[in-house]
């Protein structure tokens, strides 16, 4: 960190002694964590370890009790707007309204970001989600699955370089995961900087650089994809959420 | 500027999308505004003498607990598929988000006002023409709204809102209502300008004060 409590910069993602409190319960304790950009990388552990707190606290939703988080070199406490147009978040609520259309959600969640060419961009990250035929819809009448699929043209209608996934598989039927899936791997394919949560190991290796198990709010394990032996990950991960239990 | 401006439209515009659809808050509101003002209509005798005298108290009560009901359903749109937290990752500043909230509450009271006041008028054969009375609504509506809006977002995330809003909020609200009764029964007496100025003065003063303090607590009542 610099005097300024901005991070260096050559980050994407700078996260030093992040903790976080509810009452008396630590859903976060002395979290660590620096991706690089572009990088994708995946975080795993049961429920309740504290990987939808890192993700509200990575996307400014919630404020951390301690230690310092930069993304792209703004600190999210000082600079919450700036850092606001650089991330992008998929969660399995979707944020969309189902009383509008396809078309107007997108409109909205634009204009609020102040996107330029908004018409063209609309058109493109639906073709993107292959949802075209669906654009003057409203988003209630729509599956699960393609309300995700919405939710995530959505979470990159404004071209941020951060991407967070918080379970974006969550809810939905086998069908609806393959789609998904599919748009979250070109996702994956772009310059973006990824950083999701999931319970799938299978996807969350492939897709991933570097994946993280945390256990009690804690980072207990971290290793590059190439280093791993699926076999003996899974052992792993299967021995925290064994405890979990 | 502009651009804080276009965004506070598109949160207002939004909503009154939604609500053309779903038509939620005015058909309630509406409903349940008019059949307060029927039952008043034949509890009391529209002929005689007190009506000058009751028909404010009439019209403000039917306009005040109506609205509770569509200030239940401000913040009800933002919390399915939690979109309150898409809002919240928007790089805008919270004011915008409550200045785009409050601009549709107040629009829909004022649609609603601007429905039952005429019925009121000719239940109770008051005159129709009566401008300064539109004034009165549009004073007493943004005081009305600008808590409201506020303590809809407050209400939000509690269990039993739709018991804990009026609680909270009607004593607050209380001034800006009390003079707008006043006010309406100058109106209705066809008092001078003068006889209303100071509770006029009072309700722009609660007005401002409402809308200042609102704009700067509703950051705090929105985040997690």
């Amino acid at each position: 960190m610099n005097e300024t409590g901005a991070g260096s910069g050559a980050w994407a993602i700078e996260v030093e002694g992040l903790g976080k409190s509810f009452g008396s319960h630590r859903a976060l304790t002395g979290i660590c964590l620096k991706v690089g950009r572009g990088e994708h990388v995946t975080v795993f552990g049961p429920n309740g370890a504290g990987k939808t707190s890192l993700i509200k606290i990575l996307s400014t939703l919630m404020k951390p009790s301690a230690g310092t988080v930069c993304l792209d070199g703004s600190d999210i406490s000082k600079v919450p707007s700036e850092v606001r147009r650089k991330i992008g978040l998929v969660a399995h609520q979707t944020f969309l309204y189902d009383d509008l259309t396809v078309y107007e959600n997108l409109k909205f969640y634009g204009k609020m970001y102040d996107v330029p060419n908004l018409e063209e961009q609309i058109h493109n990250v639906v073709r993107w989600v292959r949802l075209e035929a669906r654009l003057h819809d409203r988003v209630g009448t729509l599956s699960r699955g393609m309300q995700q699929r919405i939710s995530i043209a959505r979470a990159v209608i404004h071209n941020p370089s951060i991407v967070l996934l918080d379970e974006p598989e969550v809810g939905l039927d086998p069908h609806a995961i393959v789609m998904v899936r599919e748009v979250l791997d070109s996702l994956s394919a772009g310059e973006r900087t990824v950083v999701m949560t999931t319970h799938n190991l299978e996807q969350g290796i492939e897709m991933s650089d570097r994946v993280v198990i945390l256990y009690k709010g804690r980072i207990v394990y971290q290793e590059h994809k190439d280093r791993i032996d699926i076999a003996t990950f899974r052992e792993t991960y299967d021995r925290y959420t064994e405890s979990a239990k | 500027m502009s651009r804080m401006y276009a965004r506070v439209f598109a949160i207002f515009w939004k909503d009154v999308l939604s609500e053309i659809r779903t038509k939620e808050i005015v058909t309630a509101v509406l409903v349940f505004a008019l059949l307060v003002l029927v039952i008043f209509n034949f509890a009391f005798d529209p002929a005689s003498g007190t009506t000058a005298r009751i028909a404010p108290g009439i019209l403000w009560v039917a306009f005040t607990f109506a609205g509770i009901l569509g200030l239940n359903r401000v913040f009800a749109i933002e919390k399915e598929n939690s979109s309150l937290a898409g809002l919240r990752l928007c790089p805008v500043d919270r004011m915008v988000i409550f200045w785009g909230k409050l601009a549709g509450s107040f629009t829909f009271m004022l649609v609603i006002a601007a429905v039952i006041t005429p019925i009121f008028l000719v239940l109770f054969n008051l005159p129709l023409f009566l401008p300064r009375l539109a004034l009165i609504i549009v004073l007493a509506t943004l005081g009305f709204t600008s808590v409201g809006t506020l303590f809809s977002a407050l209400a939000m995330n509690i269990r039993a809102r739709d018991i804990m809003l009026p609680i909270l909020f009607l004593p607050l609200v209380v001034p800006v209502i009390i003079g707008a009764v006043e006010t309406t029964a100058c109106v209705l007496a066809g008092g001078p300008w003068s006889d209303m100025l100071t509770w006029l003065e009072i309700m722009i003063a609660f007005d401002i004060i409402y809308l200042v303090v609102a704009t700067l607590m509703f950051e705090f009542v929105i985040e997690e």
